[in-house]
């Protein structure tokens, strides 16, 4: 066993100093916590304690009199969550959440897919070229790429709208495309340049992961379909969907909590903090607990909120990982 | 070419013709935006702003560059600073996350012990925490501990972000090295270091290369953290939060402006090209795995 290899060289550790201290980490059986101290530190301070210490502050009252000790911090019992739920915007902000969601993600999960299954069937040259494509799309930085779309969407001089005041207006509608905001008319023109922009930087990573799996499939599933004459349709939900099945699933879960969390790109693109009718969860929080006057409290109630939201995706994809055999 | 054969065969064209096609247009609908980010930045402003835009510049031009280098443009100072400071944030986290989670994926993957299975599920849980909603308490602790305007912070901060992911990807590598080898070292009077450092540590190369891609992008791209730190330092600031405090400004400087997300963009996009092949088999397989 590898585990006694590495007792047995934690003994052979040589040095007066060295040989109790070694002998005492091979006694209780140290040797693993020790190589997992380091980073459990960092995870708990970084990660776990905050959580902790934002759910303390969802049951107080803390805002900027209390950090500077001008009032002192009391229990306020639920009134945090009272007051988040009797508030209009937290509402319109989980709608916009999960709107966007529900359109982002399948959208995403189909374009990724398709360009996966193009990729597998493609010469070697042209999928190298498209793959670079991809590549170079999913390397852009969020914050690259949405100072870009909003020069792409811009009212004065962006190419979008250049193009479709050019358009006939049987197509485009009568609308003043020429000078039309998208970023301050609103969710809907707000969140339609973030569901482009959302999906043109994440669709690389379906196509590959899927393109990734499809080499796992053997190629004579796919032609003895063909062959026996099935449509490329039944074909993939046949055969590709059924052996690509555990892939899916993370990657659904992934997009959808990926999706949930988004925030650079609504940051930069609804110009926060204006615009408030277009702040999706995360910048309603962000507003919350930094805008003036800041209430650390109804932060930390949200932040708590939307830990719980997602905790029930990563529930499912915990359970789909360990079902993978991912403990193993 | 008449019959069966030839008819089979125009098929075979007529599929190969689409297939390829798609090909094209998908890749030149995804290079598109790039190409606009790229091309306004050499363009002078009157063709910014022209009538009738065109995809490559006429004119092309250095100067929003120049004014991005000079700090003219943002008036915070020059594109080198911010990116020096991104560099170093980004390699520093580099390190320092490898290094941490490879003593912890050794733990994780060549001993038994009691909470093992506790510590992988809770790594699961915790890479899910969202930032938003710890960005608060990180805010007074860091300001506690004096670490809020400054680079450091953001590197611990980052390391640790990146740990449940690195932790979980090099824990499948280290899995494939042969126990054998460290056995047979062991046998041979190594030490626990010397096994670590010569036999484990050149095999798990690979996956240490994916897990720095993974850290890199991590600590490259991080916004939020960023942002909320620092604040008005803007000498401390890291290129995302340099290119967002330039684009906030208002002004439409889109000359200087794509300038800067261009030069801050093009080093990820070699990055990604130099590694492709392992971001490909390391990431996709760290996230599917993990």
């Amino acid at each position: 066993m590898a585990e006694y290899a590495w007792r047995r060289g934690l003994a052979q550790r040589r040095g007066p100093q060295a040989a109790p201290l070694t002998a005492f980490v091979r006694r209780h059986r140290l040797a693993p916590y020790l190589l997992l101290a380091p980073a459990l530190a960092g995870i708990a301070v970084v990660l776990l304690w905050p959580l902790v210490q934002v759910t303390v502050y969802s049951f107080q009252n803390y805002g900027l009199p209390q950090v500077t000790g001008a009032q002192p911090t009391t229990w306020v019992g639920l009134s945090n969550f009272t007051a988040t739920f009797a508030d209009p915007e937290f509402w319109l902000s989980l709608r916009i959440t999960v709107l966007f969601a529900a359109v982002v993600v399948p959208l995403t999960l189909a374009i990724g897919t398709l360009v996966g299954l193009l990729l597998n069937r493609l010469g070697k040259k042209m999928a190298a070229f498209v793959s670079t494509a991809a590549l170079l799309a999913w390397a852009t930085p969020p914050v690259s790429a949405s100072v870009l779309f909003y020069w792409l969407f811009n009212p004065d001089g962006g190419l979008v709208d250049w193009t479709l005041s050019k358009m006939p207006h049987w197509l485009v509608g009568n609308t003043d495309w020429a000078g039309f905001n998208w970023t301050t008319s609103g969710a809907l023109p707000a969140y339609t340049v973030l569901t482009v922009l959302v999906i043109w930087q994440s669709f690389p990573f379906i196509a590959v992961s899927v393109l990734a799996g499809l080499k796992t499939v053997p190629d004579e599933l796919h032609e003895a379909a063909r062959v026996d004459g099935a449509s490329p349709w039944r074909v993939f939900w046949k055969i590709t969907y059924p052996l690509l099945k555990p892939i899916f699933l993370v990657l659904l879960l992934l997009s959808v909590i990926w999706d949930f969390n988004v925030f650079t790109q609504t940051y930069i693109l609804t110009g926060f903090p204006g615009n408030r009718d277009e702040f999706n969860l995360s910048l309603y929080i962000y507003d919350k607990a930094f805008q003036f006057p800041p209430s650390y409290s109804l932060g930390g109630a949200l932040a708590l909120i939307f830990t719980l939201i997602l905790l029930v995706v990563t529930v499912g994809y915990v359970r789909a990982s360990v079902r993978q055999g991912a403990l193993t | 070419m008449n019959g069966a054969p030839g008819r089979a065969a125009s098929v075979k064209r007529l599929k190969s013709i689409s297939l390829n096609g798609s090909g094209v247009l998908v890749a030149l609908v995804t290079l598109f935006p790039i190409a606009w980010m790229v091309s306004t930045a050499f363009k002078p402003s009157q063709e910014i702003y022209s009538i009738t835009p065109h995809l490559t510049p006429s004119h092309p031009t250095l100067g929003n560059f120049a004014q991005v280098i000079s700090g003219q443009a943002s008036g915070i100072g020059s594109v080198w600073l911010f990116f020096r400071n991104s560099l170093s944030v980004t390699l520093a986290t580099v390190l320092l996350a490898s290094l941490i989670s490879l003593l912890a994926s050794v733990a994780v993957a060549r001993f038994k012990f009691r909470f093992r299975a506790s510590v992988l599920i809770m790594l699961l849980i915790v890479q899910m925490i969202p930032g938003q909603a710890l960005i608060i308490a990180l805010f007074f602790n860091f300001d506690r501990i004096g670490l809020l305007q400054n680079l450091l912070g953001l590197i611990l901060v980052y390391a640790a972000q990146a740990l449940p992911v690195t932790i979980w990807m090099l824990r499948n590598f280290v899995a494939t090295v042969p126990k054998e080898l460290e056995e047979a070292a062991a046998i041979d009077g190594a030490s626990a270091p010397a096994i670590f450092w010569r036999i484990l540590f050149p095999l798990v190369m690979p996956g240490l290369v994916a897990t720095s891609i993974f850290a890199f992008i991590t600590a490259y791209n991080e916004f939020i953290v960023a942002l909320t730190f620092l604040g008005q330092a803007h000498s401390d600031y890291t290129l995302p939060i340099y290119v967002t405090y330039f684009f906030g400004r208002g002004g439409a400087q889109w000359g200087p402006i794509m300038a800067a997300s261009t030069m801050y963009t093009i080093p990820v996009m070699i990055f990604f090209l130099i590694v492709r092949r392992r971001l490909v088999g390391g990431l996709v397989a760290g996230a599917l795995k993990g």
